[in-house]
């Protein structure tokens, strides 16, 4: 789906693969699929219309839909969009960030990859098996 | 079928509810607590870093519900939004049993003797509203202490001098110290400050039949899944269910308050679990819903006895919303300052409460509580860039190298930061939401970049090697330290409860909540709320034994 190669392309502009993955590979496309049919319904919408909007300013500027672009052209795309774009990348920002650095159940951070790269222990907390307690009752 | 008439029928089994809740009950009075949320236990809030009480991006832990609860949010331009209870701006706290206490910090401060005489010490600024409170510290010492012993409060307070005359030290020692707590202390020491152990309603040992602090990552907007954290939830609300007295309701949600043909309180009006409308009878009520809710259930309870709501005949209701504008600093340092080891927030400092030259009052400085991956991604050091290769360069290098410090300053109150209802907006219940709007005193916001200043230098003292301020926005209060919807007075002009916290034009009416604080000091309130609660609640007590109850 060209909806779908337009995030991922911004998705690893936003947090590129370098010597750890980007954000392509920790799956923050899967992340924000999954929460646009929950936490970000109301946000469906804004994607359509933002990644068509940032597709046309690719076209517009390089005379191609912004995935077939190189990355220098990626990054100067989204460097210069305004207006009703412009609001959406930030929006495509925070979610790519809550994907990558956020908790794996959620489809992002393939791997808890964000956590190995900044030195966070992934198994997360020291003894905590001695205290899995049993749901109490209410 | 008609609702057995009780004694007192309390709104909101959060910090002030809860406390309220387990005086009355032990004092003899049948209760019922309403709650419009659940009783939760850790099993069912799971640890998950984009969905909890600090960082809602994915939704809250423990409500309100999202779709049921709406407010709309006034910014400084008079620019108007419907937000909702994960959204910014919508100050949301909790919908649940224990309220926000639930999932809180747990920081557990008493405010100084200076905090309650505020305008006396710095006269009314012009603009402002700023008022001493008709009680002082020492009217409120002992049930601070009632409040540290009966809830549970851990950490050492020895070495503040600022601090007001107590009788006794905490009843819980600290938990140990972590790095962040090692490298600030003797740079705090170095500038002549007085730093110590932050007081905590922290279990550092057993204490009260539950298990200590097992120092995890995820404390603050978490339920503790060890029971360690003192909350109303497993401390007064267990007790007053104890006594056989107060009967807890759950998923109920207050409508208004009723009068009878003369105006005189008679109840509350509230949708049970299943939405069905009941009415609760009782010969007293007590309003314990946090600053917001409790403004706006006055503000809905309106009759032809009380137009404008219940305890508003002089427009003081929802006016003089505070909170605390948080500023602060950040530090980078070149070892490693992240240890893994929670709760985070370990050590503070009192010496800018007051007496900082030109300024009104100031605040507590203390470490912050661990920062989870995804709240370091807007940390905002100046020059790096809000995406890319940057961006995640900074992640890598600086995530386990960076301390924040910073303290609530405590805001001076202005008439026009306020809750009214809506003229449009209803709830799923039908219910007009609240409205917030108004911003901060000029004071206000001169107070916190001296106190991000302050927290700067002392990362600088610790061998930081790059500092930043953390500065805070002139717009709408509230937030999660919410308080002075309901100010405390003498006046009834310019207050709406008594030093009692009754409501000044009705015998049988309370708010016990943040809602009274008539200035909210410069440090989280919640042992303030319980304080007073277990102080308000006793003469509630008192006075019905006199009467032969
Ligand atoms: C993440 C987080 C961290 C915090 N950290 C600290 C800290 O470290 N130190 C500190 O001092 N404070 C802290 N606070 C703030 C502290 O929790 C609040 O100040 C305190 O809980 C407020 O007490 P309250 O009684 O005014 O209201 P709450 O505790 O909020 O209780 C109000 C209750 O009323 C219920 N309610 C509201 N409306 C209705 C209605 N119409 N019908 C029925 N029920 C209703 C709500 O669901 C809620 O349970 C924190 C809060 C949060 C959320
Ligand atoms: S840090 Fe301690 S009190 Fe906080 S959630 Fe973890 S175990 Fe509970």
């Amino acid at each position: 789906m060209a909806e779908g190669r337009t995030l991922q392309a911004i998705c690893e502009q936003i947090i590129p693969t370098d010597q750890t993955p980007g954000a392509a590979w920790a799956g923050v496309v899967n992340f924000i699929d999954r929460q646009l049919t929950g936490p970000y319904r109301r946000q469906q919408a804004a994607y359509r219309s933002g990644l068509q909007e940032i597709d046309d300013a690719a076209v517009g500027k390089f005379g191609k839909d912004f995935a077939a672009l190189d990355g220098q052209m990626q990054t100067e795309v989204l460097q210069s969009l305004t207006g009703g774009a412009k609001r959406f990348f930030s929006t495509a920002i925070a979610h790519t960030m809550q994907g990558y650095y956020g908790d794996p159940r959620h489809g992002g951070n393939r791997d808890a990859v964000s956590w190995r790269m900044l030195g966070v222990p992934v198994i997360p907390i020291r003894g905590r098996n001695r205290y899995e307690l049993p749901k109490q009752g209410a | 079928m008609a609702l057995k008439h009780v004694n007192a029928v309390i709104v909101g089994a959060g910090a002030g509810g809860g406390v309220a809740a387990k005086e009355l009950a032990a004092g003899g009075l049948s209760v019922v607590l309403l709650e419009r949320g659940k009783w939760y236990t850790a099993a069912d809030c799971r640890k998950d870093d984009l969905r909890n009480q600090r960082t809602s991006v994915l939704g809250n832990n423990s409500g309100p519900d999202e779709a049921r609860n709406p407010r709309v949010v006034v910014d400084l331009n008079g620019q108007e939004r419907v937000a909702l209870p994960s959204e910014g701006g919508y100050s949301n706290n909790a919908g649940c049993v224990g309220g926000g206490t639930f999932t809180y910090g747990a920081q557990a401060w008493r405010y100084q003797e200076k905090d309650f005489r505020m305008a006396s010490t710095y006269g009314v600024p012009e603009g402002s509203t700023l008022s001493d409170w008709p009680i002082s510290y020492a009217d409120l010492e002992p049930y601070y202490e009632k409040a540290e012993y009966e809830i549970g409060v851990s950490g050492d307070v020895s070495a503040d001098p600022f601090h007001g005359p107590r009788r006794k030290p905490l009843p819980m020692p600290p938990l140990p110290v972590g790095r962040e707590h090692t490298i600030l202390k003797p740079a705090a020491q170095g500038l002549g400050l007085h730093p110590f152990d932050i007081p905590m309603l922290r279990n550092s040992v057993p204490y009260g039949g539950r298990p200590p602090c097992m120092q995890c990552r995820w404390c603050v907007g978490f339920a503790c899944e060890v029971n360690a954290k003192c909350g109303t939830q497993n401390t007064a609300i267990p007790m007053a269910l104890a006594t056989g007295n107060c009967e807890l309701r759950t998923g109920c949600m207050a409508r208004e308050v009723t009068t009878d043909a003369r105006g005189r309180v008679t109840g509350v009006a509230y949708y049970d679990a299943d939405d069905r409308l009941r009415e609760q009878t009782a010969d007293i009520v007590i309003v314990s819903s946090a600053a917001v809710e409790s403004a706006r259930l006055l503000l809905n309870s309106k009759s032809t006895m009380h137009p404008a709501g219940l305890g508003n005949a002089h427009d003081q209701v929802g006016r003089n919303l505070q909170g605390h504008t948080y500023t602060g600093a950040w530090g980078l340092f070149d070892f490693d300052t992240y240890d893994d080891i929670g709760p985070g927030a370990s050590i503070a400092v009192c010496d800018y409460n007051h007496g900082n030259p030109g300024l009104i009052g100031g605040a507590m400085l203390a470490n912050e509580f661990i920062r989870l991956p995804y709240q370091f991604v807007s940390a905002g050091m100046p020059g790096v860039p809000q995406w890319g290769s940057g961006h995640k360069d900074f992640m890598r290098q600086w995530y386990r190298r960076s301390i924040a410090v910073q303290g609530p300053t405590q805001e001076i109150p202005i008439a026009e930061s306020r809750v009214q209802v809506d003229a449009k907006v209803k709830d799923f219940w039908g219910l007009p939401v609240a409205r917030l709007s108004g911003g901060k005193h000029a004071k206000t916001m001169e107070t916190s970049v001296a106190m991000a200043e302050k927290a700067e230098a002392w990362l600088k003292a610790a061998g930081a090697i790059r500092t930043w301020k953390k500065l805070a926005g002139k717009g709408t209060s509230g937030g999660q330290h919410q308080a002075g919807t309901c100010r405390m007075g003498d006046d009834p002009r310019t207050s709406v409860v008594d030093k009692y916290c009754r409501v000044h034009d009705q015998d049988n009416l309370y708010v016990i909540d943040g809602s009274v604080h008539v200035t909210n000091g410069g440090f989280n309130p919640v042992l303030t709320i319980m304080a007073t609660a277990y102080y308000a609640a006793e003469r509630i007590v008192k006075g019905r034994k006199g009467r032969g109850v």
